[in-house]
């Protein structure tokens, strides 16, 4: 236990997330250690969202404790709110790029939310937006992109201020085959990189290529948690 | 720093008709406002010149020895509101008169003794002007055996400086009411282009901007927006007044008077103003969207 404490970047302790009489959430225990990858699923209304939601306050949890890289969610001043966020790369399920605004503003966003120099952001963005393959749109507006190129502006964005942990929610839900494939290869760079990645999702194509640690949740319960170090392996189990 | 300004005004340029709107009613609170500051500097101006002018006229008695003169005078020098005294004797009115009637003359030169009797001129302190005083001393004046007569045709003098007083209150607060309402405007008006801009104001959040980073775009607009008011107000009154000015010129002044612009600390203050309006607005809009 105490060995787990140390290498944990996340620490869920007994929470409980209610929407008014609706329960999402009901007593989570959950510790997540640094540079895991860890696969967050279960049917549709399970929580898995939810989940992700409480780890950057985008709501508060009911009732429990969370730790993220030691900062406690239940204490932390309103102020003090951004520094959690810049913790977590998020890319969101429905994307949340801001229309009128270039990709390479999108990505830059960050960066300059975080007060970083000007010249430093220009050579962080243009070589991100390369990583995802996206340099040469870089001007364009996201609602003139397919949904895997936004995808991969979503991908920038997160990865572009040097999070700690990134959090994505269905990030394959409504690509096709090789964009998806493009996403989880970004994630798994990423992840070889050092980066903690929890990926909320219920694609069986995903969670049967991806090895890392398995999380179920069935009507907002954690039902198990298993450790696949071969995908092959839980392939044939299943 | 110029990365918000930059931000602002992208943001003032993709919203332009809603900001024209508000700049063109900003504009219109100062443009009243300013032209009524205008109107009172120059009445102030005018009232001042005619409260220098303000005398009161005290005839002697036709028989009165001139060796009292020097007592007399030094007793309503003496009087309560008097500044000066002059003695006026009745060669020099003659004098006075002639001057005045030089077509008329020939009635004058007629006469084979002057009908006119000495006088003091007095002039009074500026408090004694208006005008219950003026009757005070007047009354006074009359019960003296020495005195025959006095006269002051300016009463009225009295009353406008009372009205005048009533316009400068009035004034501020007009100027109180036409502030809060430009406010009022603005707050408006960021409120619109905070709505308009919730979604991007809420991924600005999650991905870890600051309020102040999310706010200070919104104060530069506001700023701008009310500099723009403030300048476009002034600016049309000024040529209002070149206009006026030199019709009014001509016609009603002529002596001390001249019509004049408001003073530039005046012009500066109206600026400040209407930039703090738009500061202010903004602060209010802020205020309630950030607690959500
Ligand atoms: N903002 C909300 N208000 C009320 N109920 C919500 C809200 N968000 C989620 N829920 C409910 O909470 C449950 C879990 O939702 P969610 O976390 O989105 O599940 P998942 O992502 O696994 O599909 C669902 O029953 C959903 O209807
Ligand atoms: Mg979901």
């Amino acid at each position: 236990m105490e060995a787990d404490a140390k290498s944990a970047i996340i620490r869920i302790f007994h929470v409980f997330k209610s929407y008014g009489t609706k329960k999402a959430l009901v007593d989570i225990t959950l510790d997540i250690l640094k540079n895991e990858f860890v696969l967050v699923t279960g049917p549709s209304g399970a929580g898995k969202t939810t989940l992700l939601k409480l780890l950057y306050l985008g709501e508060p949890a009911s009732e429990g404790q969370i730790l993220v890289d030691g900062i406690n969610l239940s204490r932390i001043p309103r102020k003090r709110v951004p520094i959690l966020r810049r913790k977590f790369g998020i890319i969101f399920q429905d994307y949340k790029l801001i229309p009128q605004k270039s990709v390479y503003e999108n990505v830059a966003l960050v960066l300059e939310a975080a007060g970083k120099r000007k010249r430093l952001i220009q050579k962080k963005v243009r070589s991100v937006l390369r990583t995802v393959n996206m340099e040469d749109k870089i001007d364009a507006l996201p609602p003139s992109l397919s949904g895997g190129e936004q995808q991969r502006v979503a991908v920038a964005r997160a990865v572009v201020g040097d999070p700690k942990i990134i959090l994505a929610d269905e990030p394959t839900g409504s690509l096709d085959e090789d964009s998806a494939k493009d996403i989880i290869n970004l994630l798994k760079g990423f992840h070889t990189r050092g980066g903690t990645v929890i990926v909320a999702t219920h694609d069986k194509d995903l969670i049967r290529k991806t090895r890392g640690r398995l999380v179920r949740l069935g009507m907002g319960q954690l039902m198990d948690s298993t450790e696949r170090l071969s995908p092959a392996a839980e392939e044939q189990a299943g | 720093m110029k990365r918000y300004y930059r931000r602002a005004i992208q943001d003032l340029l993709s919203n332009r008709f809603l900001n024209s709107i508000t700049v063109v009613t900003i504009s219109l609170s100062i443009l009243i406002l300013s032209a009524f500051a205008l109107f009172l500097a120059n009445v102030g101006d005018l009232v001042n010149i005619w409260r220098q002018g303000v005398r009161m006229m005290v005839y002697l008695q036709p028989d009165l020895q001139r060796d009292r003169i020097p007592g007399l005078r030094a007793e309503i020098q003496n009087m309560y509101g008097v500044a000066e005294v002059s003695f006026i004797p009745k060669e020099a009115a003659l004098e006075r008169l002639r001057n005045q009637m030089q077509r008329q003359s020939s009635i004058i030169v007629g006469l084979d003794h002057n009908p006119l009797p000495d006088a003091f001129e007095l002039r009074m302190i500026p408090t004694t002007q208006t005008g219950g005083k003026m009757e005070t001393l007047a009354k006074e004046l009359e019960q003296l055996p020495e005195v025959e007569e006095v006269e002051y045709g300016q009463q009225w003098i009295g009353r406008l400086t009372s009205v005048f007083n009533l316009f400068r209150l009035a004034g501020s607060a007009l100027g109180a009411l036409f502030f809060m309402a430009a406010v009022f405007i603005v707050a408006n008006t960021i409120r619109l282009l905070i709505y308009a801009r919730r979604e991007e104001v809420e991924i600005m959040r999650l991905v870890g901007a600051t309020d102040g980073f999310i706010k200070a775009p919104f104060y530069i607009e506001g700023m701008i927006l009310g500099a723009l008011g403030g300048v476009i107000g002034l600016g049309s009154l000024f040529l209002m007044y070149l206009a006026v000015s030199s019709n009014v010129e001509a016609s009603l002044t002529g002596d001390s008077f001249t019509l004049r612009f408001l003073p530039p600390e005046m012009v500066g203050a109206i600026l400040l103003g209407s930039i703090i309006v738009g500061w202010f607005g903004c602060y209010l809009s802020l205020k309630q969207f950030m607690k959500t």
